[in-house]
């Protein structure tokens, strides 16, 4: 991926950059044109910094009606645009192109209405995660997915991700906790999928809008569903002297019939560093760290942590604390919400990973990461939602060394690949993004990528909204064997085939 | 060439009713009807078959014969099985480990035939109808990990996967959840499966009136005390629920409680005092009564063998009041589950003067509606669905790229999809 390519420049739109900026200037106010180097420099990248690139221009809509008319406006001119929230994903889901006009949303940031009575909010897209919760906590209300990026993440980015968090196996992602959103398609049509209903009449658009990256449309409104919070919450710390034992007691305590609010592990090398990192109090001479949080009424809930228990010491663990005060539960997430930081001090660079596997086989696929970071001579360290299976390696290397750098997403390609084959999936909450657009292939064959492509064929026939990320490159596929290329022609020659 | 084989050996393709008994026959014969361009009836156990648009078909694709458990992975908590299952079959199993699915599919047998008759898996997912635990697990759709299936090509397709973080590609579980079987035939389907609660039991409340109802039912879902089932019955369905605890007479509202047993109790005492109910206007159905209660409603009881028109109205709960009362003009008999937010119409006389105010009421209280149950005569002249042109639109465009000459259940959903 170092050497990545992106869809082929199209040069008629570079020549033609003063008088679509001119257009561009009459659907906006001016100010909210960006066209310098310098206004445009922090567009360049997203949370995958290793890539970078320069978009023609930066738009900065404030309605959905502008919103609507540049969509209108670059799908008549055929010009490419790539939509963008906070910019804090972790896949380069909103690269620009050199050739594309970005889309940023960030003036839509409001909180147009909190319903209590239907139990949802409506707010814009650039809002961010955490301030949906802040906005209603004062009534003992919250927004349940909470990705670890939530006080910066907006939640169109949430929505363009499917994206969750510590508490998705008992709460669920996003699309669990929508109940509508509003849409501007390529075309430059406004259209609402969903509203305050549960479910929605006809095909489950909002569903399929859902985790599509940003490709099949722009999102200028969400309304999402709020819970009451818990009565009580509880977390007790665990420490396992192998990682086969933390799986078993995972295991175990999922077949008794508890479904935790979070259930984490880390490896004894992430333990120490956040530990050393954040003085969590963590036993770091265990090879398994993990916390369970359970939540739910307060009877409900010490009835269950003493199960927990149980079931703790049947597993041999060699050591459990159940926190005494809130101070000390915030106490035990600290270390473990501060993982990247804490991999930060370890290395000059790291990547985190993002596979999702059946939960009983992480100490498989721990004892396959192992091996791997031996063949690469590059560090890794484990944090895995255990609750839902979804692992997130760190990757520790030297961005600075071109070498590492290539050596390091070799090493990450192996280990999805490895998720892959022991029934897991590519990516369990980053998404795809072109981080591994190339490693489509992988979980699907020609028909289900073909499919797929037909749905953004169907909403954007020239492909212009965000090009280039999420579908593989097609000479890749074909070179594995998987692709069905017909007499050298392709199924849908529209697409760019970079 | 072995699938070709398999299709000609077992499949005649003359039959009016064709029964696929593997994946490569279900693709066989789509690529056939492709060819010729032949409308094809997508059928389960058929326990559904009424509800939806009438509309032309050559032949049948029957998968009632496409069925059994694959796999099944209770500590991963997930069941992959052929779409032909009937769900009875994977909730006999699931029930050896204590396991359930938990959007409780709704059981239209009781309203259609008089009796148990759940379908398929294949059925309930494309019918996405879930019963009372909505609110609070999601619908159908939400347990939907992964599905293999056919598109109107012939091509078999999949999405999803056995573990539910799974962000690789569009949802495609989403879209063909609910789709009526109008986008693809679904052939595997993995359902996530989550512990059975480990009791419950059901406040029952005492209240004359509709507004008092959905007022505890709205109190309810905004109660930390965590309930996963909220319904309210009017008087006139009330002779359907006798139970030895349930002492008095008239109007219900009932809320479930589920989870750790001892904990049970304390939320059902905390409930009340949030409600600020006395002990005298109130009834506590034991886990054996509580059980019952709510399968009778999940499964439409009070609908049994219905004669007359049913239509299912879903709209925010904070309309549902307004919305109701806008409704007595048509002597309709009703009960509202979902805390609130689901509406049952059962209406003695309809025509399609009636039928099209419903509709606007409905649609001006920002819901939607599904005819489940109505005259043949009114059928052919009716919309089944409600939707608005855009989208009506968008779903011919996305039909188009799942189903390009229309042969899956064309005209089941709406005209032209």
């Amino acid at each position: 991926m170092t050497s990545l390519q992106m869809p082929k420049v199209d040069k008629s739109t570079l020549l033609n950059k003063e008088k679509i900026i001119k257009d561009i200037y009459k659907i906006l106010k001016s100010e909210n044109v960006l066209t310098h180097k310098d206004e445009i420099k922090p567009y360049e990248t997203d949370a995958l910094t290793a890539y970078r690139q320069t978009p023609l221009v930066v738009v900065l809509p404030e309605t959905v009606s502008e919103v609507s008319r540049i969509l209108k406006y670059c799908n008549e001119n055929k010009i490419r645009i790539v939509p963008r929230g906070a910019g804090t994903g972790l896949t380069g889901g909103a690269l620009p192109l050199k050739d594309s006009v970005l889309l940023s949303m960030g003036k839509f940031n409001k909180i147009l209405e909190i319903d209590y009575k239907n139990k949802c909010v409506v707010v814009q897209p650039c809002v961010t995660n955490l301030s949906i919760t802040n906005a209603v906590k004062d009534n003992s209300f919250y927004y349940a997915p909470d990705p670890s990026s939530q006080i910066a993440c907006s939640i169109g980015g949430n929505v363009a991700a499917n994206s969750s968090g510590v508490h998705s196996l008992k709460y669920g992602a996003t699309t669990n906790n929508l109940l509508g959103i509003q849409v501007v398609l390529m075309d430059g049509s406004i259209v609402r999928f969903g509203g305050k209903t549960l479910d929605s009449e006809g095909y489950d658009f909002l569903g399929l809008m859902t985790g599509s990256e940003g490709l099949l449309g722009v999102i200028t409104e969400v309304t999402v569903k709020i819970l009451k919070t818990p009565e009580n919450v509880k977390a007790a710390l665990v420490g396992f002297s192998s990682i086969e034992d933390a799986g078993e007691c995972v295991s175990e305590i999922i077949a008794e019939g508890i479904i935790p609010a979070g259930m984490e592990i880390m490896d004894k090398a992430l333990t120490k560093a956040t530990n050393d990192f954040s003085k969590a109090g963590y036993p770091t001479d265990a090879e398994a760290m993990m916390i369970v949080e359970l939540d739910g009424t307060e009877s409900e809930v010490s009835e269950l942590m003493q199960k927990v228990e149980i079931i703790a010491n049947k597993n041999k663990c060699s050591s459990i604390k159940i926190n005494k005060s809130n101070e000390e539960r915030l106490k035990f997430w600290a270390g473990r919400k501060a993982a990247f930081p804490a991999c930060g001090v370890l290395a000059p660079d790291y990547m985190c990973m993002d596979g999702s596997i059946p939960r009983g086989k992480l100490a498989e696929v721990l004892k396959e990461i192992t091996r791997l970071s031996k063949k690469y001579d590059l560090p890794v360290a484990n944090a895995f939602h255990a609750g839902d299976g979804n692992l997130h390696p760190l990757i520790m290397y030297d961005a600075n060394d071109k070498e590492s750098l290539r050596k390091t997403e070799e090493f990450g390609a192996e280990i999805l690949k490895y998720c892959v084959k022991v029934g897991g999936a590519l990516t369990g909450e980053h998404g795809v993004g072109i981080e591994k657009r190339e490693l489509m292939c992988e979980a699907f064959n020609d028909n289900d990528i073909q499919q797929q492509i037909r749905i953004k064929i169907a909403l954007d026939p020239k492909s212009l909204l965000n090009p280039g990320k999420v579908y593989p490159i097609l000479k890749k596929c074909a070179e594995e064997g998987r692709v069905h290329v017909h007499g050298g022609k392709t199924k849908f020659p529209d697409i760019p085939r970079f | 060439m072995e699938e070709k084989q398999n299709f000609q050996t077992s499949q005649d393709f003359s039959s009016s009713v064709l029964k696929p008994t593997n994946e490569n026959e279900i693709s066989e014969i789509i690529k056939e009807c492709y060819k010729k361009n032949i409308p094809l009836e997508v059928l389960g156990l058929g326990t559904k078959k009424t509800i939806g648009r009438n509309f032309q078909f050559e032949k049948t694709l029957d998968l009632s014969e496409y069925s059994g458990i694959i796999e099944y992975k209770p500590e991963e908590l997930y069941i992959k099985v052929k779409s032909g299952t009937p769900i009875k079959q994977i909730r006999d199993e699931l029930d050896k480990n204590n396991q359930h699915l938990a959007f409780e599919p709704v059981d239209f047998g009781f309203l259609f035939s008089g009796k148990n008759d759940e379908g398929t898996i294949g059925g309930v997912m494309s019918c996405n109808f879930s019963g009372p635990r909505r609110f609070k697990t999601g619908s159908v759709r939400d347990h939907i990990l992964g599905f293999k299936g056919v598109n109107g090509r012939g091509e078999k397709i999949k999405s999803g996967g056995t573990v539910v973080k799974n962000v690789t590609g569009y949802d495609l579980s989403k879209i063909l959840s609910g789709a009526f079987g109008t986008l693809a035939v679904l052939s595997e389907i993995t359902v996530k499966v989550l512990p059975k609660p480990e009791s419950n039991k059901t406040l029952v409340i005492s209240n004359p009136h509709l507004k008092k109802g959905l007022e505890y039912l709205n109190l309810s879902l905004s109660s930390s005390s965590d309930p996963s089932g909220a319904v309210f019955y009017p008087e006139n369905f009330r002779s359907f629920f006798t139970f030895n605890d349930l002492t008095f007479s008239g109007p219900i509202t009932a809320i479930r409680m589920e989870g750790a047993t001892l904990s049970i109790d304390h939320r059902i005492k905390k409930l009340s005092n949030e409600l600020k109910i006395t002990r005298d206007e109130t009834a506590i159905l034991s886990k054996e009564q509580s059980d019952i209660f709510w399968e009778d409603t999940r499964n439409l009881k009070v609908f049994s063998k219905l004669k007359e028109n049913l239509i299912r109205i879903v709209v925010p709960a904070s309309e549902t009041f307004e919305l109701l009362n806008k409704l007595k003009d048509f002597e309709a008999k009703y009960f509202v589950d979902w805390g609130g937010n689901l509406i049952w119409l059962q209406l003695d006389a309809i025509n399609s003067k009636i039928l099209n105010n419903i509709k606007t009421i409905v649609k001006n209280a920002s819901g939607y509606l599904t005819i489940i149950k109505i005259e043949e005569g009114l059928k052919a002249s009716t919309d089944v669905f409600t939707i608005d042109p855009i989208k009506h639109e968008v779903s011919e465009k996305i039909k188009k790229s799942f189903d390009p000459r229309r042969i899956l259940n064309p005209g089941k959903m709406y005209i032209g999809i």
